[in-house]
């Protein structure tokens, strides 16, 4: 089963008007692997989530999940079939409990329609305490027990990226796609992080591809790395070699003026 | 034994002490003072209504009142005595040897309510904000424009004289318990979280799976349907319908009424809706005696001046008192 692709996508391509955010992008995810996807500010990054989630249509290429066609699909459909993300900067239901954000996430796959929520009936009280105590192993996982009623926007900046994480994980997802979660989080913070994903990612089975700017999280976490420069594809490989690689220095840091300096 | 919880109490408390209320009052008070509580009681069920379309989804709409109007003149049409029919209303033959008992009447006028909303939402709700309550303030406007040229049904901006005068306390407080009932229901339930995350950010429970048209839908659908059975409840309180009865005014009041209790918060929309109407209706006499018209409305809008100022988020924010809440374990 690990072995089995989760994500291929084909020369896919995005165009904003006349911008091109994004072309001739391909990637190949197997089931279980811990992807990075790293570049520049304004590389395509970001467009890139933004395809695979549906929050985007591709102008060209393919998305194909598991072995389905997922190309033009609406976000919440990717969500049912197991795509979850969370956002670069924290998009989270600010007024509502920590506990009914994790809720919320858990409605489409565990909850009642409307029928049976006015009626009352068993099945609707049976989906509600499921979803109590579906809601609370997230929350125990994450360490968010202690402030499950707190309104979210309350919450400083370290956990609201937990509870985002938690909100993603109870899509109950074969694939997460995390968008810098190390950004704004101190070094304690970041620390915890690798650790919670390397957590999530063997407790749930999970396929996970991350954007991230801390190249520690990046190079500690993933097996392999991807580096996009300019909306398209500069390099690929596994940490070390993407270290090495001369290319990835140069977009990083800036094309020597000539190579007689070096 | 399995204890009942405290919150669980209040809401008995609060059903039979209404119960006995209404009781009272209608072997007391006399009829105006009973027309004045029957207002109050409709306006709840408008302002609860909306509450779940603007407060629960963040669906800014306008358009209560026309939902409101095609439920009075649905209900109108069919409780209307056949012979006052073949007086005044040209309808095609089954309508016109047709009287329902009110029941009927009313759930017929709130589903043919909800029905339109279903219609109208699939172009409308593909609009946002400002967009949104513009379209919604066209639906009320074509609404209107309909029922005045229908005369054959509606008999014009003449309106409908002479309807069984069937709504009393019992009927509107019995609603106020139903809509009290399916919003709180829903609040609190796995549903009503997905509308209000759809509030907080659209984009954000799309990608945790919620499916953001439907769910928009049903909650403009749900609002309307109570919106027409208070509709239907009105008409046959004032024993007349007029199209002028369902105007831009009228949504201005429910509106406020939901902002100013908080958007989202039931007992909010419920505090406010009896706040508002009790000052409008005592008013009237003061505007009438001083032929100074329109004192309640500016009070009103004094009022909603200051609450955006002060307290942005409504008398309640999105939240409901503590004691009528399950505690959480």
């Amino acid at each position: 089963m690990s072995d089995s692709v989760c994500l291929a996508v084909n020369g896919l391509e995005k165009r904003f008007g006349g911008v091109v955010a994004l072309t001739d992008y391909d990637i190949e995810i197997r089931s279980g692997e811990l992807v990075g996807l790293i570049g520049p500010n304004g590389a395509g990054k970001t467009t890139v989530f933004n395809l695979l989630s549906g929050v985007l249509k591709p102008t060209r290429g393919t998305i194909f999940f598991k072995g389905q066609d997922i190309t033009r699909f609406r976000p919440d459909q990717n969500a049912v079939l197991g795509i979850a993300r969370t956002f670069q900067n924290i998009r989270l239901f600010n007024a509502l409990s920590v506990k009914d954000n994790i809720k919320a996430a858990l409605h489409p796959h565990m909850g009642c329609g409307l029928w049976k929520t006015v009626l009352n009936v068993p099945g609707y009280r049976r989906s509600e305490r499921r979803i109590e105590d579906k809601s609370r192993e997230f929350l125990d996982l994450l360490g968010l027990l202690e402030v499950e009623n707190e309104p979210a926007e309350n919450l400083p900046y370290g956990l609201q990226r937990r509870v985002e994480i938690g909100r993603a994980l109870a899509v109950n997802p074969s694939l997460l796609l995390l968008d810098e979660p190390a950004a704004g989080l101190n070094p304690n913070e970041t620390e915890d992080l690798i650790q919670t994903i390397r957590t999530l990612h063997q407790r749930y089975n999970l396929t996970i591809f991350l954007v991230e700017h801390d190249m520690r999280v990046i190079m500690t976490i993933c097996s392999r790395i991807q580096v996009l420069d300019m909306g398209h594809i500069l390099a690929e490989g596994d940490p070390v070699s993407i270290r090495k690689n001369s290319r990835v220095i140069a977009a990083y840091l800036g094309q020597p003026e000539s190579s007689a300096h070096a | 034994m399995k204890r009942i919880p405290l919150h669980q109490i209040w809401y008995f408390v609060f059903v039979l002490s209404g119960a006995v209320f209404v009781f009272i009052a209608r072997s007391t008070f006399n009829e105006y003072i009973l027309s004045i509580i029957n207002f109050v009681g409709i306006y709840i069920i408008l302002a609860v209504s909306l509450n779940i379309t603007n407060g629960f989804t963040g669906l800014f709409s306008l358009g209560h009142p026309g939902f409101m109007a095609i439920g009075g003149y649905m209900t109108s049409v069919l409780t209307f005595p056949v012979a006052k029919k073949a007086m005044f209303l040209e309808l095609p033959g089954w309508l016109s040897h047709l009287a329902l008992p009110f029941l009927p009447a009313l759930l017929i006028g709130g589903v043919c309510a909800s029905l339109t909303a279903f219609v109208i939402g699939v172009p409308v709700l593909r609009l946002r904000g400002h967009y949104l309550a513009v379209a919604t303030l066209g639906f009320l406007i074509i609404v209107q424009v309909l029922i005045t040229n229908w005369e054959s049904v509606t008999r014009g901006p003449l309106g409908m004289n002479g309807l069984p005068a069937l709504t009393h306390l019992w009927w509107v407080y019995a609603w106020v318990v139903i809509t009290l009932y399916v919003s709180w229901k829903i609040k609190f339930s796995s549903y009503g979280r997905s509308m209000l995350a759809i509030r907080e950010d659209p984009l954000a429970a799309q990608c945790v799976g919620t499916r953001l048209f439907r769910t928009r839908v049903v909650s403009l659908a749900l609002g309307a349907f109570f919106a027409g059975i208070a509709g239907g409840l009105w008409a046959h309180l004032v024993t007349a319908i007029t199209p002028a009865s369902f105007s831009l005014v009228l949504a201005f009041h429910i509106v406020v009424m939901v902002v100013v209790g908080g958007s989202g918060s039931i007992s909010g929309a419920f505090v406010a809706a009896v706040l508002f109407s009790t000052i409008t209706e005592l008013f009237r006499p003061l505007e009438e005696s001083l032929d100074a018209y329109g004192i309640g409305e500016i009070l009103m809008a004094l009022i909603l001046i200051l609450i955006l100022i002060y307290r942005p988020t409504g008398i309640f924010g999105t939240r409901e008192p503590g004691f009528l809440t399950a505690k959480s374990t």
